[in-house]
């Protein structure tokens, strides 16, 4: 029997706003427990929220940049629930007037373009956090995030696999980075998702019993939740198990998810629309405003790089995910290097040493400059492509210039056809059985000589160069 | 002359003529507090020694020579449930016992500006949510007429230290009549502002689409000087208007000629006490011998207007109460186990009965599946009410009813009966519903000689026709120049 997967996600994503939503705190993170705090953010007796413009202008710019159409009246509601690190008792949200909905991102796995559509993006404000001893004997509340404001940013359910679902995080977080909107640091909680999840068999209509798994911390969370979910699903129908409405905790170390709650149990949030708040107006003049001020976005930048720099399609979608590796790239070709040249060493060898240190395109810690001449003394032959690793693993390191590297770990090239033949010379004379050999037409011998040549160089010698050489120098002896 | 008798421009008069001295004022009116309060307690908190010393400061600036604003040296008290900066404030409740709030009130902030030398805090009903302050955790206010008898609430600590002379003038708050009811009571002005007019910000919310804060003052005069002072737009308030500001006292003409006046007839039928009849009867009277013309008209939801009001004003009340949860600041039950048992046996002991029940109610009309069947028809009664409010200030440029149906009230009369409780809320509730402006004057006194008020509504920010109302209706009437007489239990005068 086959089954399909059906998965809609819900994705919040901290904006990058320098105050809170409803106070003049600032967002920044890291800073002491509570000291991000003012009598309006920890729900002082009558304190009221004033809404920060610039979360509405923010959330208007995801909207608009993930194609959705802007709502001109948006309330706000409260969503009522005792919690420490609420407050207020109510988070403020945006329960049937979402400030934009209807929107779509394209994705393309296995090269074919796929739309996912986005139900709706609203704006809310985050919790605190709960800080639990290492005793367990007591809990403590840090209030420096209570406030910041969120998008919430959900989906219709057209998500069928763990490899679109990742597609469309990866698209979902170029877009708010291209935009800068937000940070989108998963490990410091500013993206975070949910995963909704049915199966169903093959050619059916009727949507599978769903489950809601929380708690999903990255990417390779999401993957890993989405598949373990669908196949814990697929085996409960299979073996005639039963499946129930039910909200699921993902358990990343343990690979594993949890129920947290029945549908019964689901709770009751007795939303209504906030009486201190007023309407957010928008006007059709602040949306066109918002609209010019978008940047290129991946989907364009991508296109653009498949026709201006001749890159293919998956190259450049590699490229352009990451808003810094984009402009990284960029700035490598207006230092003159090639375009191909940049991609290959960006979407590999760089690609492969950030993912070794868990680290982002920005964490890079060279320019592109740096990266340029490194291409350029390769170009040109002053090193070999081998010692071009070695240089860039040491410029990951120190950031220092390529040159530098190079000399101090004399990794210059010998191209000098002078000095190469005198070594050749002396390999040719060290190695007559080798010789013999290559006239008696093994090709193969060749390949040893030059291998004795690169080692008499210590492997700096130019090995086109000592090909060339060594063939006319055998060639001269026939 | 007993300084603590006159009105706040009685004593401007005379500080600017420098026949008294600030000090002398708020001295007079401490003394008096100090004799009336162990029969009125109308105080939850006393701040007499920075009164003073307020009190000095406008005295030196007086003796400089300089110019002083109308309230500045008058000596004020706060409803308890405006936050002071570093004074308690508790709403009276035990839920907030020892707060101290860290920030003041805008129309705190407003009052110190003024100069105005704030006496303390006054009690009132737990978090404003009742009609004579006996829901209070602390005490019961008595009114100063007759104490065996409620001041009238929520902001019964303000209108019966008013009355009694033990603070010239008091800011309360009006959700349902909280400001209008309890004036009546005690024969006091009080003043509900267009919603939006007064910011909220530092007011401890109760229902924040019906909360405005307001003067409790001894005329009218009194009452647009205080409304001047905290009139203005505050960026920490989103629902405060920002408007051009207004002299409100420029509205003190006395004319009223050719004004057109609307009789709200329901609430001249059934159940109203004869006296009270009579005197709002003989009111309009007054009205249409100053030149005003008269006419009646029925309210189109009037009966739906109650409880459309205890459905909004507890849905938002269940919501706004629920950060007293014992986390952060105010009481914290001292038996738990576990966060539920920490936030139920919280707020099981910090709260009292009528509070638990509001929040009951509320909770109730918000729930999934009685949403559709309360809060939004008791909104689309609110929609209803607006528009008949509309249409009626298309006819009258402001429209007359009794306070209240009756006067004061026995200590103890009504408490055990919620429902009955409620009606006293009848008159009043539909302005807070509909966000407009509202005022109640003294206009006589019951065969008991406890006071009358009566009510005058004006469409959103008319808040000049009314006063102009009023006080043309008080030059030629003269009730509020009676003072309370306050007897002990024995009947004897202290
Ligand atoms: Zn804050």
């Amino acid at each position: 029997m086959s089954y399909e997967t059906v998965i809609g996600l819900e994705i919040h994503a901290e904006l990058s706003t320098a105050t809170k939503m409803y106070c003049g705190c600032p967002t920044s993170f890291g800073s002491e427990p509570n000291m991000h705090c003012c009598p309006i953010c920890l729900a002082m007796p009558g304190t009221l929220p004033v809404l920060n413009k610039k979360a509405v202008e923010y959330a208007i710019k995801a909207g608009l940049a993930m194609n959705c159409s802007i709502t001109d009246m948006g309330k706000q509601d409260r969503k009522n629930y005792f919690y420490p690190d609420l407050p207020k008792a109510y988070q403020i949200s945006q329960l049937d007037t979402p400030i934009c909905v209807n929107g779509y991102i394209d994705i393309t796995p296995g090269g074919k373009t796929k739309r996912i559509r986005i139900n709706r993006i609203h704006i809310e404000e985050d919790a605190g956090k709960l800080l639990h001893d290492a005793a367990g004997s007591s809990t403590l509340v840090d209030y420096n995030r209570g406030g910041t404001p969120l998008i919430e940013i959900v989906t219709e359910p057209d998500i069928s696999s763990s490899e679109e679902a990742r597609l469309f995080l990866e698209s979902v977080k170029a877009i708010l980075q291209y935009i800068e909107v937000s940070d989108c640091k998963m490990e410091q909680g500013s993206l975070r998702c949910d995963v909704n999840i049915s199966v169903r068999k093959k050619g059916e209509n009727k949507l599978g019993t769903r489950t809601e798994m929380k708690n999903i911390n990255s990417f390779k969370a999401a993957v890993r939740a989405i598949d373990f979910e669908s196949n814990r699903h697929i085996e409960e129908i299979e073996y005639g198990g039963k499946l129930i409405q039910e909200t699921r905790r993902w358990d990343d170390a343990k690979g594993e998810s949890f129920s947290m709650r029945g549908k019964e149990e689901a709770q009751d949030y007795r939303y209504f629309p906030d009486p201190d708040l007023v309407y957010i107006a928008v006007s059709d003049e602040m949306i066109a405003q918002i609209k010019n001020s978008l940047p290129e976005l991946p989907a364009a930048r991508k296109e653009r790089y498949i026709g201006e720099y001749n890159l293919t399609p998956y190259d450049a979608e590699q490229i352009t995910n990451s808003k810094h590796l984009a402009d990284f790239f960029e700035e490598c070709i207006s230092c003159g290097a090639t375009p191909k040249t940049v991609c290959n060493w960006l979407i590999g060898d760089i690609a492969k040493t950030l993912n070794e240190k868990n680290a982002e395109p920005a964490d890079i810690p060279f320019s592109p400059a740096q990266l340029s001449k490194l291409i350029e003394l390769i170009e040109k032959g002053t090193i070999s492509n081998t010692a071009g690793k070695k240089v860039l693993s040491e410029m990951f390191e120190k950031a220092r210039n390529p040159e530098e590297i190079v000399k101090e770990l004399g990794l210059v090239q010998i191209s000098d056809e002078s000095a190469l033949l005198r070594i050749i010379t002396e390999v040719v004379s060290a190695n007559p059985k080798s010789v013999e050999d290559y006239k008696a037409g093994k090709d193969k011998a060749i390949g040893y000589l030059i291998g004795q040549a690169m080692r008499a160089t210590k492997g700096q010698g130019n090995p086109q160069i000592i090909a060339k050489l060594l063939k006319d120098e055998l060639d001269k002896n026939i | 002359m007993n300084y603590y008798d006159l009105t706040a421009h009685e004593i401007h008069e005379l500080l600017v003529k420098k026949e008294v001295t600030s000090v002398e004022v708020t001295n007079s009116v401490i003394e008096r507090a100090e004799k009336t309060e162990p029969y009125i307690e109308s105080y939850l908190e006393r701040t007499f020694e920075c009164a003073v010393n307020t009190a000095r400061k406008v005295d030196e600036k007086i003796a400089k020579g300089e110019d002083i604003s109308p309230l500045e040296g008058v000596p004020a008290a706060l409803k308890d449930n405006l936050c002071t900066k570093g004074v308690k404030t508790t709403c009276a409740s035990k839920m907030l016992e020892n707060f101290v709030p860290c920030y003041d009130a805008f129309v705190v902030k407003k009052i110190k500006e003024q100069n105005s030398p704030v006496l303390g805090k006054l009690n009132m009903d737990e978090f404003a949510m009742g009609s004579s302050t006996e829901t209070s955790y602390f005490k019961t206010t008595k009114n100063p007429y007759d104490i065996n008898k409620v001041p009238g609430g929520s902001s019964g600590g303000c209108a019966a230290a008013v009355c009694a002379g033990s603070a010239v003038y008091a800011l309360g708050s009006d959700t349902g009549g909280s400001i209008r009811q309890p004036a009546s009571f005690c024969g006091v002005v009080g003043l509900k502002p267009t919603y939006g007019l007064v910011s909220r910000f530092g007011c401890v919310a109760f229902a924040s689409s019906l909360d405005q804060i307001g003067p409790i003052t001894r005329d009218v005069t009194d009452c647009a000087n205080v409304l001047n002072s905290i009139v203005a737009h505050d960026e920490l308030d989103s629902t405060s208007l920002d408007i051009p500001k207004v002299d409100y006292t420029k509205a003190l003409t006395g004319d009223i000629r050719g004004m057109k006046i609307g009789i709200a007839a329901d609430y001249i039928q059934d159940g109203i006490n004869e006296d009270v009849k009579k005197a709002f009867l003989s009111a309009a009277e007054t009205f249409k011998a100053l030149g005003a013309q008269v006419g009646e008209y029925t309210m189109k939801a009037a009966k739906y207007a109650l409880p459309a009001y205890y459905i909004i004003s507890g849905a938002e009340a269940s919501s706004n109460l629920a950060r007293f949860d014992g986390i952060r600041y105010g009481y914290r039950s001292k038996k738990y186990e576990d966060l539920t048992e920490l936030y139920k046996n919280t707020r099981s002991e910090g709260f009292g009965a009528e509070v638990k029940r509001r929040i009951l109610v509320g909770t109730y009309a918000l729930s999934a599946g009685y949403y559709d069947a309360y809060y939004k028809k008791a909104q689309k009664i609110r929609t209803v009410i607006i528009n008949d409010f509309n249409e009626q200030f298309e006819k009258f440029d402001f429209i007359i009813t009794p306070t209240t149906l009756s006067t004061a009230f026995s200590i103890g009369e009504k408490i055990e009966n919620p429902l009955e409780m409620y009606l006293n809320d009848l008159c009043t509730v539909s302005v807070n519903i509909a966000g407009l402006p509202a005022i109640s004057i003294p206009c006589g006194f019951d065969s008991g000689g406890m006071p009358i008020g009566l009510h005058i509504i004006g469409k959103a920010l008319s808040e000049e026709t009314i006063l102009r109302a009023a006080y043309a209706f008080e030059q030629n009437t003269r009730f509020n120049k009676k003072r309370a007489i306050v007897k002990n239990k024995e009947g004897r005068e202290i």
